[in-house]
C-alpha cells in the first residue's frame, strides 16, 4: 500500500507514438547531445564520401578494365609518390575529424559546481537514485508486466521502457550524476542526454547534463549485467525548476510520512492471510526474477527457496539475508528497498509457500528488532 | 643445410619464442602493479593513495575555496550504519582538515569492514592527500559496537584551477570471511 | 617419396613421417598425422564445423529476437548463447580456419617440404576439439555455460558467475595453448624453411601477414591466459585482482582483457589481408600494387594494435588525456588500413579482370570490409562513442569486419586454393549460388543493425522496445537466410572432398603466380622434396 502511495503521483504513462524505422541517432535534448549528433553526422558524411570514392574507383575498373571488354593489363605496380599521397591525405582528413572531436570532449568535461547532485547506483537489475541535497532516495524498477513480456497481454507503447518511479530532474540546471554500482558493472544511458557512463562497483564516475526541454526521456542499462540486463530501463522526467522544487518537497514529505507509517505499523500485527497476500505480491515483484515464481531458483545460478534449510528452519538467518544481502552474490540488501512490514510479509510468504509449510508468521516488529541488532 | 643444423636452429628458435610466451604471461600479471602505478600517476578511476601522506610545510592557498563532498555507502551484505558527520566541507588548498565518520555494527555478530575510497572527478584524486584514514586498514566492530572514525586530509595546492568541486566516496565492504587471510599479508 | 632420396633436404626431417612411405589407413591417418596438408585439412574442417555450431547459436539468438517479447529461450540461456557464439566464432571458427590455411599454404608458398615442427603441429590441432568439447559440455551442466559475454568482464565472470566458469577458464587455456603452438610453428617454418632465394621481400603477402599475426599471437595469447587465470583465482581461490573490497579494480580487468583483445582483432584480419592480396592480382592479371607498402602497412597495423586497447573502454571513466590518446592512436590505424584498400583498388585499376568465385568474394570483402572499417573510424571518436558504445552499431561494425571481412576472406581462400588441394574444380554453379545468397543475406542481416544501434538498441539484450521491432524482423530473416546459405557451401565442400569435378591444370587460374601453382594439382602429399629455386 505504501509503495502504491509513493508510486502513484509520479507514474507517467505517456502515449507518444512509437517511431518505427528510426534510422539515425537522436539529436537529443541537451546542447551536448546536439554537439554529439553534429559530430556524428560530420563523421558519417566524411566516411560516406571516402567510401564512395573507393567504391566508384573500384566499379569503374571493374566495368572498364574487364577482360571480356578486351582490357589488357597495365604494367605499373609501384609508385612511391602515390603511396605517400594516400598516406598523407587521409592523415590530414583525420586531423579535421580529431580537432572538433577533441573540443567536444573537453566541453563534456565540466568540473564546475552543479545545481543538483544525484547518486545513481546500479544493482541487479534496478537503479537507485539518491538526491544528495534533499534526503530523497528511492529505487527505480521496470514497470512492464511479466504478462506483456510473455505475450499474454498486448505490449503497450513503452514496452520495456517504463519504470515504477522515474528520476525527476529540473530543466535548465546543471544536474550531476555520480554513478556507481552495488554488484556488477552497469552502464547508465539515456540517448537524449548524449552520453553513457559505466557504473563500476566500488568506484564513482561522474557525468552531467543540462536538459533544455521538459519531457520524459527513456534509456536502458548498456553494459551486460547478468540475466535481466535487458530489463533495466531508465526513465527521466525533466520538469520546470518550480515544478521540480514542488516535486522534491512532496517527496520529502512522502518519505517522512512513510517512515511515520512504518513506525505505526510496527505496533500492528498482520494475519496469516494478509501477510501471505502481501508477501506474494512483493515476492513476485522483487524476488521472482532470480528465485523464480515457483521458488525453485535456477539450479547452479540462483538457489531454490522451496525446501531450503534457511527458509524452513533458520528464521534469524532468513531475516538477516533479506535485510543485508549476501556478500559476493547477487542477493541484495532489502533493508532500504522494502518497508519492515513488507519484509515481514515476504519472509512469511517464503516460509509458507510452495510446500514450505512452517506456519511461521513474521511481524514487522520482528524485523525491527533484527535491524536494531536484538 | 645438414640435418643437425636445421634441427638445432629450429629448437633454438622454439626456445626463444617460448621465452617470449612465458615473458608475456608474466607481463599479464605485471600489468596489475603497473596499473596501480599508472592509477596513482594519472588518477585513473579516482583512486586515492592507500598510504598516509605527510603534512609538512604545505603552503595554504587562501585565495580559493574548494568544495569537498562526502558520500558513504555500505555494500551488499554489510549491516553497518555508516555516515559522514560532515557531508560537505569548503577548504583552502593546503589546509589540514578533519572529517569524522560514524559507524555502528547493527548485526549480532562481530564484523570486519574495509572502506574503499573513490574520488570523482578522477583527476582530483591526485590532489586529495590523506594523512590519516580509516580506509588504510580494516576495521573490526563487535556486535552492536559503534565508533567515530577520523579522516584527516588536505587538498594539494597544486590542484588545477578548473577543479573547484569534487566528491569523495567511501564504500564499506564486509570482509569478515577473508579478513584473516588479508591480516596475514 | 622414395624417389626423393636424391634430395639432401629430406634428411632434415628424419624422424617424422617422411620415412613412413605409405599413409596409414582410416582414422589413424588423421590422429597420428604430422603432414601439414592433413593437419591443414583437419583445421579447416574443424573450423567449418565450429562455424556451423556457432552459427546455430546465432540462429537461436535471432529466433528469440525475431519479435519483441520472450518466446523461445529464457534470458539466462540467451546470455549463454551470445557468449558461446562469440567464443566459438573467434576461437573455434576464424582462428583455426586461418591456422588451417597457414598449414596448407605456408610450406607450399615458401618452397618447404612441410612445417618445421610437425609433431607440435599434430598436438596443436588435436587439443582443440577437447577445448571446445569442454566449453560446449558446460552448456549442459547445472547452471549452464558461461553467460557473461565473450569479453567476460569481472565481476560478472568472477563473483557473480556460476561454477561452470572453471570449465570456461580451462577451455580458454587449451585454446590459447593451441594457438601459441600453431604460431610458434608458423614463425619457425618461415624463418628456417624458406627455399633458397626466397628472400624476405619476395615472400607472398599471405606469408608475411601470417608471420606478423603469429608474433601477435605469441605476444597476446599469454596475456589472455593470465587474465583467465586471474578470473579463476578471484572466483575460487580468494584473490582480489578485480574486487574493490580486497583492493582490486574491476576496470583493470578490462585493461588486461583488451590488451589481449585488440591485437586479437588484428589476428583475425591480417591473414585476410594476405589472402585478398593474393587473389586480386590473379584475377586482375596484374602485379599487386605497392607490395613493399603492404608489408610496412601490415607491420604498422600490428604495432599500433598494442596502443589502442582502451578505445573499447571510453565509458569506463578514464581521464580526458587518456581518452584523447587512445582516440588519436585508433584513428591513426585507419591510415595503414586505408593504404591497403587503396593498393587493392590500384591493383584492379587498368587490369584485365575476370570474376571467378574467389574474386567475387575478394571484391565483396574489399567493399564490405571498407564499410566496417569506416564505421570503426566513427567508433574511435570518443564523444560520439559515448552514444555508439555497447549498441547494435558496434555489433554491426564488428560483424562487418569479421563476417564479411575475415569469414569472406576465408571463403575466398577456400575457393581459390581448393582446386589445387583436390585437383578438381569445385562445382561453380553451387559456388555462385553460395556467393550471391551469402552476399544478399549478410547485408540484410547486418546493415539494419547500424540503424537499430543508432536508434538506441543496446547489445546483448534478449528482448527490446517496440520501436526496434520491424528492423529486428528483417535482421532475423537475413540471419536465417545467411545460415541456410552456408549449407550450400557444405554441399559444395562435400562434393569437393569426394574429388568430384573437372580436373584442373597446375596453374589452375590464368594469372595465378607463386610457388604453390608450380607443383602438380592436386598438390602431392609432400610439397617440395627438392627445394625450388626462386628467381
Amino acid at each position: 500500500m505504501l509503495t502504491a502511495l509513493m508510486t502513484a503521483p509520479v507514474f507517467a504513462e505517456t502515449s507518444d507514438k512509437i517511431e518505427q524505422y528510426q534510422l539515425n541517432m537522436t539529436r537529443g535534448v541537451t546542447d551536448i547531445s546536439a554537439g554529439v549528433y553534429d559530430m556524428h553526422m560530420l563523421m558519417f558524411i566524411i566516411c560516406v564520401v571516402i567510401g564512395a570514392g573507393v567504391f566508384i574507383a573500384m566499379f569503374i575498373s571493374m566495368y572498364f578494365h574487364r577482360k571480356s571488354r578486351g582490357a589488357k593489363p597495365a604494367n605499373f605496380h609501384e609508385s612511391v609518390k602515390v603511396e605517400i599521397a594516400w598516406t598523407v591525405i587521409p592523415f590530414i582528413i583525420l586531423i579535421f575529424m580529431a580537432v572538433p572531436a577533441m573540443n567536444l570532449l573537453i566541453d563534456m568535461e565540466d568540473a564546475s559546481e552543479p545545481d543538483v547532485s544525484i547518486l545513481v547506483t546500479g544493482s541487479q537489475w534496478k537503479w537507485h537514485y539518491k538526491y544528495m541535497d534533499n534526503d530523497v532516495e528511492y529505487y527505480s524498477k521496470m514497470a512492464t508486466q511479466a504478462e506483456q513480456i510473455s505475450g499474454k497481454l498486448p505490449k503497450n507503447n513503452n514496452y520495456l521502457l517504463e519504470v515504477d518511479r522515474p528520476l525527476v530532474i529540473p530543466t535548465g540546471q546543471k544536474v550531476r550524476f555520480l554513478i556507481t554500482s552495488d554488484d556488477v558493472i552497469h552502464s547508465w544511458w539515456v540517448p537524449d542526454f548524449g552520453f553513457k557512463q559505466d557504473a563500476n562497483p566500488g568506484f564513482i564516475n561522474d557525468a552531467w547534463t543540462k536538459v533544455n526541454e521538459p519531457g520524459v526521456y527513456r534509456g536502458q542499462c548498456a553494459e551486460l549485467c547478468g540475466k535481466d540486463h535487458g530489463f533495466m530501463p531508465i526513465v527521466v522526467i525533466a520538469k520546470e525548476p518550480a515544478e521540480y522544487d514542488k516535486w522534491i518537497s512532496e517527496q520529502q514529505a512522502i518519505q517522512e510520512q512513510a517512515k511515520a507509517e512504518e513506525q505505526r505499523l510496527l505496533a500492528m500485527n498482520m494475519t496469516m492471510d494478509e501477510a501471505m497476500d502481501m508477501g506474494e505480491k512483493i515476492y513476485n515483484a522483487n524476488c521472482a526474477a532470480c528465485h523464480m515464481p515457483n521458488g525453485e531458483g535456477l539450479p547452479g545460478v540462483f538457489p531454490a527457496l522451496k525446501g531450503s534449510q534457511i527458509a524452513i528452519a533458520d528464521q534469524p538467518k532468513h531475516i538477516d539475508i533479506l535485510l543485508n544481502g549476501v556478500t559476493g552474490t547477487a542477493m541484495q540488501a532489502y533493508a532500504k528497498q522494502l518497508t519492515m512490514s513488507e519484509i515481514a510479509a515476504v519472509v512469511t510468504y517464503e516460509r509458507n509457500a510452495w510446500g514450505n509449510d512452517t506456519g511461521d508468521l513474521v511481524q514487522a516488529k520482528d524485523i525491527n528488532s533484527a535491524i536494531n541488532g536484538q | 643445410m645438414s640435418e643437425q643444423s636445421t634441427q638445432s636452429k629450429n629448437s633454438k628458435m622454439v626456445i626463444k619464442l617460448l621465452v617470449i610466451v612465458v615473458g608475456m604471461f608474466g607481463f599479464g600479471f605485471a600489468l596489475v602493479p603497473l596499473y596501480d602505478v599508472l592509477c596513482d600517476a594519472l588518477g585513473i578511476n579516482g583512486k586515492t593513495s592507500n598510504t598516509a601522506a605527510l603534512y609538512e610545510s604545505v603552503e595554504i592557498d587562501e585565495s580559493r575555496l574548494v568544495t569537498v563532498d562526502f558520500i558513504t555507502r555500505t555494500n551488499t551484505g554489510m549491516p553497518w550504519e555508516f555516515r559522514a558527520e560532515t557531508r560537505q566541507v569548503k577548504v583552502h588548498p593546503g589546509q589540514l582538515n578533519q572529517v569524522d565518520f560514524y559507524v555502528k555494527n547493527t548485526a549480532v555478530t562481530d564484523i570486519v569492514g574495509q572502506a574503499v575510497p573513490s574520488v570523482s572527478p578522477g583527476p582530483a584524486a591526485l590532489y586529495m592527500n590523506k594523512t590519516e584514514c580509516f580506509c588504510f586498514e580494516q576495521q573490526k566492530l563487535h556486535a552492536g559496537e559503534e565508533m567515530l572514525m577520523p579522516m584527516k586530509f588536505y587538498v594539494d595546492p597544486q590542484l588545477p584551477e578548473n577543479i573547484t568541486y569534487f566528491t569523495v566516496q567511501y564504500t564499506l565492504y564486509n570482509v569478515t570471511a577473508t579478513a584473516d587471510v588479508v591480516a596475514m599479508n | 617419396m622414395t624417389t626423393a632420396t636424391d634430395s639432401t633436404h629430406i634428411d632434415d626431417h628424419h624422424d617424422d613421417d617422411h620415412h613412413d612411405h605409405h599413409i596409414p589407413p582410416g582414422i589413424k591417418r588423421w590422429l597420428y598425422t604430422t603432414n601439414h596438408k592433413d593437419i591443414g585439412t583437419l583445421y579447416l574442417w574443424f573450423a567449418f564445423i565450429m562455424f556451423l555450431t556457432g552459427g546455430a547459436m546465432a540462429m537461436v539468438i535471432r529466433a528469440e529476437l525475431f519479435q519483441p517479447g520472450l518466446q523461445i529461450v529464457d534470458p539466462n540461456f540467451f546470455n549463454q548463447m551470445t557468449t558461446v557464439h562469440g567464443l566459438i566464432m573467434v576461437f573455434g571458427a576464424v582462428m583455426p580456419a586461418f591456422t588451417g590455411l597457414a598449414n596448407w599454404l605456408v610450406p607450399m608458398m615458401i618452397g618447404a617440404p612441410d612445417m618445421a615442427l610437425p609433431r607440435m603441429n599434430n598436438w596443436s590441432f588435436w587439443i582443440l576439439p577437447f577445448a571446445f568439447a569442454i566449453l560446449l559440455a558446460s552448456l549442459f551442466m547445472e547452471g549452464g555455460g558461461p553467460a557473461f559475454g565473450w569479453t567476460f568482464y569481472a565481476p560478472l565472470s568472477t563473483t557473480y558467475s556460476n561454477d561452470g566458469t572453471a570449465l570456461f577458464v580451462f577451455a580458454v587455456h587449451i585454446m590459447g595453448a593451441s594457438s601459441i603452438m600453431g604460431a610458434i610453428n608458423v614463425i619457425v617454418t618461415i624463418f628456417n624453411m624458406r627455399a633458397p632465394g626466397m628472400t624476405w621481400m619476395k615472400m607472398p603477402l599471405f606469408v608475411w601477414t601470417w608471420l606478423i599475426t603469429a608474433f601477435l599471437l605469441i605476444a597476446v595469447m599469454p596475456v589472455l591466459a593470465g587474465a583467465v587465470t586471474m578470473v579463476l583465482t578471484d572466483k575460487f581461490f580468494g584473490t582480489s585482482f578485480f574486487d574493490a573490497a580486497g583492493g582490486g579494480d574491476p576496470v583493470m580487468f578490462q585493461h588486461i582483457f583488451w590488451f589481449f583483445g585488440h591485437p586479437e582483432v588484428y589476428i583475425m584480419i591480417l591473414p585476410a589481408f594476405g589472402i585478398i592480396s593474393a587473389i586480386v592480382p590473379t584475377f586482375a592479371r596484374k602485379r599487386l600494387f605497392g607490395y613493399a607498402s603492404m608489408v610496412y602497412a601490415t607491420a604498422s597495423i600490428a604495432l599500433l594494435s598494442f596502443i589502442v586497447w582502451a578505445h573499447h573502454m571510453f565509458t569506463t571513466g578514464m581521464p580526458v588525456a587518456a581518452e584523447l590518446f587512445f582516440m588519436f592512436a585508433t584513428m591513426l590505424i585507419s591510415v595503414p588500413t586505408g593504404v591497403k584498400v587503396f593498393n587493392w583498388v590500384a591493383t584492379m585499376w587498368r587490369g584485365s579482370m575476370t570474376f571467378e568465385v574467389p574474386m567475387l568474394f575478394a571484391i565483396a570483402f574489399i567493399v564490405l570490409f571498407t564499410i566496417g572499417g569506416l564505421s570503426g573510424l566513427m567508433l574511435a571518436i570518443v564523444p560520439v562513442d559515448f552514444q555508439y558504445h555497447d549498441t547494435y552499431f558496434v555489433v554491426a561494425h564488428f560483424h562487418y569486419v569479421l563476417v564479411t571481412g575475415a569469414i569472406f576472406s576465408i571463403m575466398a581462400a577456400v575457393y581459390y586454393w581448393l582446386p589445387k588441394w583436390t585437383g578438381k574444380m569445385f562445382h561453380i554453379g553451387l559456388a555462385k549460388w553460395h556467393f550471391w545468397c551469402s552476399l544478399v543475406s549478410v547485408n540484410v542481416l547486418f546493415f539494419p543493425m547500424h540503424f537499430v544501434g543508432l536508434a538506441g538498441m543496446p547489445r546483448r539484450i534478449p528482448d527490446y522496445a517496440l520501436q526496434f521491432a520491424d528492423f529486428n524482423k528483417w535482421i532475423s530473416i537475413g540471419g536465417f537466410a545467411f545460415g541456410l546459405s552456408q549449407l550450400i557451401f557444405l554441399a559444395l565442400l562435400i562434393k569437393a572432398c569426394k574429388k568430384q569435378g573437372e580436373p584442373v591444370s597446375d596453374q589452375v587460374w590464368e594469372g595465378a603466380e607463386g610457388l604453390e601453382w608450380e607443383i602438380p594439382s592436386p598438390a602431392p602429399y609432400h610439397s617440395f622434396e627438392t627445394p625450388p629455386v626462386v628467381k
